[in-house]
């Protein structure tokens, strides 16, 4: 092997490996740009103040976040009570009940689904939902009631492709096993197989919270948006991530911090229901 | 004699010929009657299914019907004026933003899976973390890396809302996408490609190029279309690193607004709901449209 061929072996190798480092390096200037802007700015408000505090007036100089938690949380259990019951009854329909003719369209228009821009579920959202939920309930429309719906449905073709994928990967002899002992369908579906692939289904609700606490710009448009803790499922909320979209654009100081201290509690949050989404996946591997 | 051609008669006899396997749907009734719980839960799960399929038919269906309806010259014209809320600068933004980004993230995330694919030893330590890092990108809601990309380009490297620090932070978002295909694209290679290509005394470098890529192009083609379906979509992430600007760009350090971010303009304006139906269609068929190509390329070319 000539020199120069061994050379450029060389330098190739060491071009992959920089490349390869770059998802590393991505996610520590992430972690270090978010937590040194943003724990600073919930050290000098206190702890206590910021994540207990329910008063949002940042001109005023009081930044509680806690709202935007609750917020969070509300519209999160909302999006997966409606989204997850129907989402895995789908998947079922579709590892098991679904006729493969039917198959064959469903599944890809399911698959492309995935991919449509949350903007426009936020645009749906805003000239569909809200006036139907103004006319069914009174109020203004937009709250948690409007978001979870909303959320519910952009999450069902990740539920749908995750929980489904699962169904399948159970083996044929579960299914099998019992018919032979007499089971219905049905009954062999939802007491052999689903109980089998439960941590494979379990993966995709977790994947669907992650996308849900995430989600940005649908909540905007359907949440109502207001700082404050809401009396009722029909109570605008504001959510985290709608917090920093509202306001990042004219903060300034203290204020803008406070935002970026907004995302660190937003990134715990994402970090912890990631970490679940692995152990589950590889509990579910072994 | 009698009795074969009897057999004979039955046996060609096909119309009346039943399975015995083979349920009627008065039998499946009969039995469902007797099951009263398997047939609550085929209700179940076929209404799921309608209301699933219903919905989401309804979201495309309301979008592209009034949308077409308010489509319009007028939109399309070169220039963006409070009069004619043209969306073409925008979609001349969007095009820029998403060369730009693929430009810098296609190299890095190919090499990367290379390495990882290729050049890394199984069980490596690296790998690991990169698997770690790589899936916990893909985690990150896209305002967390808008905030990231204001921080670091825009504050941080003084670039202030340009097209190009929108392009890195996309870029950044994407990566994990344009790894995973990729590196499932390459371990897809059979490894007797790889041994042939040594055999015959190709060096590392030349069996990757010539013999792997090559192989493993749809899939990476794959993942880079679903990466461009990223790219478009993505609004959260470019308003505070790209701006709202809406003005079609003229360098790499102006600010602008793709597709997405002028339909989000648009929205919290409130004024213009018409332009809003009609650039809502746009986007939607440019997204949905740029992942069935990709989905197509993926099997297309997998079955050969």
């Amino acid at each position: 092997m000539s020199v120069k061929i061994k050379l450029s072996e060389q330098m190739m190798h060491i071009i992959f490996f920089i490349s390869a480092c770059v998802s590393i390096l991505a996610v520590v200037l992430i972690c270090y740009f978010i937590f040194v802007s943003g724990v600073p700015a919930i050290l000098e408000i206190t702890p206590k103040a910021f994540l207990g505090g329910t008063l949002w007036k940042p001109l005023e100089g009081f930044f509680g976040i806690l709202p935007m938690i609750m917020g969070s949380i509300y519209v999160t259990t909302g999006g997966v009570i409606v989204g997850v019951p129907i989402g895995i009854l789908c998947a079922i329909f579709m590892a098991r009940f679904c006729p493969e003719k039917l198959y064959k369209i469903l599944k890809p228009a399911i698959e492309l689904l995935a991919g449509v821009p949350s903007i426009v579920y936020g645009f749906f959202g805003l000239v569909v939902l809200v006036p139907m939920m103004r006319n069914l309930f009174g109020g203004s429309g937009k709250g948690i009631l409007t978001a979870s719906v909303m959320l519910g449905i952009m999450i069902l073709p990740t539920i749908i492709g995750v929980a489904e994928s699962a169904i399948r990967a159970v083996p044929e002899s579960y299914y099998e096993g019992a018919l032979g002992l007499g089971a219905t369908h049905e009954r062999a579906v939802f007491f052999a197989v689903l109980p089998a692939a439960k941590s494979g289904v379990l993966a995709g609700v977790i994947l669907g919270i992650g996308r849900v606490i995430g989600e940005t710009m649908a909540v905007v448009m359907v949440a109502g948006n207001q700082p404050v803790l809401p009396n009722s499922i029909f109570g605008g909320v504001r959510t985290l991530t709608s917090n920093i979209v509202l306001e990042m654009g004219y903060a300034s100081g203290l204020h803008k911090d406070a935002l970026i201290a907004t995302a660190v509690v937003l990134f715990v949050f994402i970090l912890v229901i990631n970490l679940s989404f692995s152990a589950i996946k590889n509990r579910g591997r072994n | 004699m009698e009795m074969v051609q009897s057999l004979n008669k039955t046996s060609f006899d096909k119309q009346n010929v039943q399975g015995i396997n083979k349920q009627t749907f008065a039998q499946k009734m009969k039995a469902y009657k007797k099951q009263p719980l398997s047939l609550f839960l085929l209700g179940l799960v076929v209404i799921s299914a309608v209301v699933t399929i219903g919905i989401l038919a309804f979201v495309i269906g309301y979008i592209v019907l009034n949308g077409v309806s308010n489509l319009s010259t007028d939109l399309f014209a070169w220039e963006y004026t409070t009069e004619n809320v043209s969306m073409l600068p925008a979609l001349l933004n969007t095009l820029y933003m998403t060369g730009l980004t693929l430009l810098l993230a296609v190299p890095v995330g190919i090499f990367s899976a290379i390495y990882l694919v290729e050049y890394a030893k199984r069980g490596n330590w690296l790998v690991n973390i990169i698997r770690v890092t790589t899936e916990t990108l893909q985690g990150i809601p896209s305002i967390v890396y808008g905030l990231f990309g204001y921080l670091m380009f825009c504050i941080g490297m003084n670039l202030g809302y340009t097209l190009f620090a929108g392009a890195i932070t996309l870029a950044i978002m994407v990566l994990p996408v344009i790894m995973r295909t990729t590196e499932e694209a390459l371990l897809a290679v059979p490894d007797s490609y790889r041994e042939g290509s040594f055999g015959l005394g190709a060096g590392r470098l030349r069996t990757v190029f010539r013999i792997v890529l090559p192989s493993a192009m749809p899939g990476i083609i794959a993942g880079v279309i679903l990466a461009i379906g990223r790219i478009v979509g993505e609004t959260a992430a470019l308003i505070f690193t790209a701006g709202t600007v809406a003005t079609a760009a003229t360098g790499l350090f102006d600010s602008t607004r793709t597709l997405a971010v002028h339909m989000y303009c648009l929205l919290s304006e409130g004024l213009y709901m018409e332009q809003a139906y009609a650039t809502a269609v746009v986007l939607l068929v440019l997204v949905l449209g740029i992942n069935a190509l990709s989905s197509y390329v993926a099997k297309k070319f997998t079955k050969n």
